[in-house]
């Protein structure tokens, strides 16, 4: 048993409970539905703590000013939904390119556009890694109970802090409003990471010249560094770079991240290991696909689940040794086939079947349709 | 070099991507002027959006964050909201600080949260080459209105006045003294302060919509528009004549944002104390 409290949330509450503990003392943000609970806490609560919590006009804005604040120091946090997190997608491709720690909640919602806004889904799959333009990296976590809403956003601050760079948390509806029990980790039970800050002075400093792992240190401003922070391709000074320099830019910020996999990435297997029939699910279709393997056992039924939790970049080396020994992979998502694509992009193997169990428009897929699905198809 | 240059130029960034004859140049030397008069270039926060002008703060020697076009007020929310001390001052122009990113200005204003936002206006979107930009006269032709302008000019200080903002000034390139002396009224300013700078472009605005490409003829062009004006009702009356009034606009003291933050947070504090919670 954990120590700690435990309290029963919302998975909306769980989150922006977690972003305060991991000291996140600024949050800008634009209400939307289904996200719109985590700006609320935060403006009752950042008070009481000396933050600030900021309703911008849109959520471009939102995404900028936590941007500006990262810099100026401070561990900062935005919450939106599907037609917010399109306005933002301008706004991580620059967290990216000045490599900001920030992170970004997308509490999923139907679309394409305004879509259904109180119904769940997970199109926003893709567009978590390829929203912004050129060639990037991130990192994107997938909660799927209130407890990991809680868990990931302190994950989602240590790998900000750690890599420099924008972390987004693809939620979706029904975790952002379940109402369960999340505990509560006493703080001094949890590591919090923080930016590295230079060590040498402002005369030796080389503004974005990274260390071997790829993260150059990050002072905050006004603390003496006079540094400057552009927003195009640069050199090792901050200046726009040239050909190479810019090249060599845009590599590091990928493998800084796609090269440390192994720090954070996780893909968790429920169920029978060695069964010959796999789920494979991300976000809040976990649940249903977990109830699924338990009622398959009652039955009879041997199956597993594997539950991709982190699913930018994708793990292929985690999700092949998950899915080692199965015959027929079932990948159920609210989509139509996005992770399914990414299945077959690792499992190359003609003799695997992989079938999509897909849901739209906002209806959740039912356990007993996940065993439904395997009879009809077989 | 120029001493100020000397002093406060990030030198390894030199030479200015500036085209001969820019107004830019004249501002970043106004601007370090006022600066170096106050002693506040550790205080500095500046942030910058895309254009001309976004590249004015990234040359001196100073915290700058460079961002997206039309971003610039944002990224300075966030800067100050982290640590209010800072004397945060953003660099836009005409098109990235009244087209692109007019939403942030009406709301930053709104807040009287306190910043200096230098506007450059050249009339014309001059980094992509020459389009028309909101700022641009009715008739002239540009890359993207090769008939003439058909749209009304936006006047950024009437919408800095009338969203809020509690110091608007505006005056020219030509006008470096005032400038000088504007700037440091507006980092002294607790709350938002706008200044609009009207500056020359002779390569587009020059060639395409006055006429000729030579700096001269462009800041004669300034000279010649620009009237030093005090008082709203001189100031109706040089618009009405065609004319581009310039001087200080507006000067009043209203609560600043940050500091009505900060009380705030205390008296809540203070009341979740005495209701025997922190929460």
């Amino acid at each position: 048993m954990k120590q700690g409290h435990i309290k029963v949330m919302m998975g909306n509450e769980a989150c922006a409970e977690a972003a305060l503990l991991a000291g996140c003392r600024f949050f800008a943000g634009y209400p939307i539905t289904p996200a719109t609970e985590i700006l609320e806490v935060m403006s009752r609560r950042l008070p009481l703590v000396d933050g600030l919590c900021l309703q911008m006009e849109d959520e471009i804005a939102a995404v900028v000013a936590i941007v500006g604040a990262s810099w100026g120091g401070t561990k900062s946090m935005t919450a939106t939904s599907g037609p917010g997190f399109c306005l933002m997608q301008e706004g991580i491709g620059l967290a990216v390119a000045v490599e900001a720690p920030c992170v970004i909640v997308n509490v999923q919602r139907g679309g394409p556009a305004s879509g259904q806004s109180t119904s769940t889904a997970q199109g926003d799959f893709y567009q978590a890694r390829y929203g912004s333009n050129g060639d990037y990296s991130l990192i994107v976590l997938c909660p799927s109970t209130a407890q990991e809403m809680f868990d990931q956003t302190i994950k989602a601050f240590n790998l900000a802090e750690r890599f420099r760079t924008p972390v987004i948390i693809l939620s979706d509806e029904v975790v952002g409003h379940i109402r369960e029990k999340v505990t509560i980790p006493d703080a001094d039970d949890l590591t919090f990471v923080q930016r590295k800050r230079p060590k040498v002075p402002m005369g030796e400093f080389i503004p974005f010249q990274a260390d071997a792992d790829g993260v150059p240190p990050m002072p905050d401003f006004n603390t003496g560094y006079k540094i400057p922070v552009i927003s195009q391709a640069k050199s090792l000074n901050g200046n726009r770079g040239n050909a190479k320099e810019a090249d060599e830019n845009i590599r590091r910020i990928v493998s800084k991240i796609e090269d440390h996999m192994d720090e954070f990435a996780e893909v968790l297997t429920y169920g029978d290991e060695e069964a010959e029939t796999a789920f494979v699910t991300f976000g809040s279709v976990c649940r249903a696909a977990r109830s699924a393997v338990d009622m398959g056992r009652e039955k009879g039924l041997a199956l597993r689940s594997v539950e991709v939790k982190t699913v930018w970049p994708f793990p292929d080396a985690l999700v092949r040794r998950a899915l080692d020994g199965v015959k027929r992979i079932v990948v159920a998502e609210m989509n139509l086939g996005m992770i399914q694509r990414e299945i077959e992009r690792v499992v190359r193997d003609p003799e695997i079947k992989i079938e999509l169990f897909s849901k739209i428009a906002g209806i959740y897929p039912q356990p007993q349709e996940f065993l439904r699905f395997l009879e009809v198809k077989r | 070099m120029n001493p100020l240059g000397e002093k406060y130029l990030r030198k390894p960034f030199l030479p200015f991507l500036f085209c001969p004859g820019c107004g830019d140049g004249m501002i970043v030397q106004s601007f370090l002027q006022a600066v170096d008069e106050l002693g506040i270039i550790d205080d500095l926060a500046m942030t910058a959006g895309i254009g001309c002008s976004a590249w004015i703060p990234v040359y001196m020697h100073a915290d700058v964050l460079k961002v997206l076009h039309g971003r610039a007020i944002p990224a300075a929310i966030g800067l100050k909201a982290s640590r209010p001390s800072r004397k945060v001052v953003v660099f836009t122009g005409d098109g990235d600080g009244l087209a692109i990113g007019g939403l942030h200005l009406l709301h930053a204003a709104r807040r009287n949260i306190d910043m200096t936002v230098v506007i450059v206006n050249n009339q014309i979107y001059a980094m992509t080459g020459g389009q028309v930009a909101p700022s641009t006269g009715v008739g002239s032709k540009t890359q993207t209105t090769p008939y003439g302008n058909l749209e009304k000019p936006l006047d950024g200080c009437k919408i800095a006045v009338a969203a809020g903002a509690t110091m608007v000034s505006r005056w020219s390139t030509i006008h470096t003294k005032q400038l000088t002396r504007t700037f440091k009224k507006a980092l002294n300013h607790k709350g938002f302060s706008f200044i609009e700078i009207i500056s020359q472009c002779p390569v587009q605005t020059g060639r395409y919509i006055l006429g000729s490409g030579s700096p001269q003829f462009n800041l004669q062009w300034i000279r010649d528009n620009c009237v030093p004006v005090k008082g709203p009702t001189r100031w109706t009356e040089i618009e009405s004549e065609g004319k581009i009034p310039v001087g200080d606009i507006l000067q009043i003291e209203k609560p600043e944002f940050m500091e009505e933050v900060l009380r705030m947070n205390r008296k809540v504090k203070d009341e979740a104390k005495g209701a025997g919670g922190d929460r």
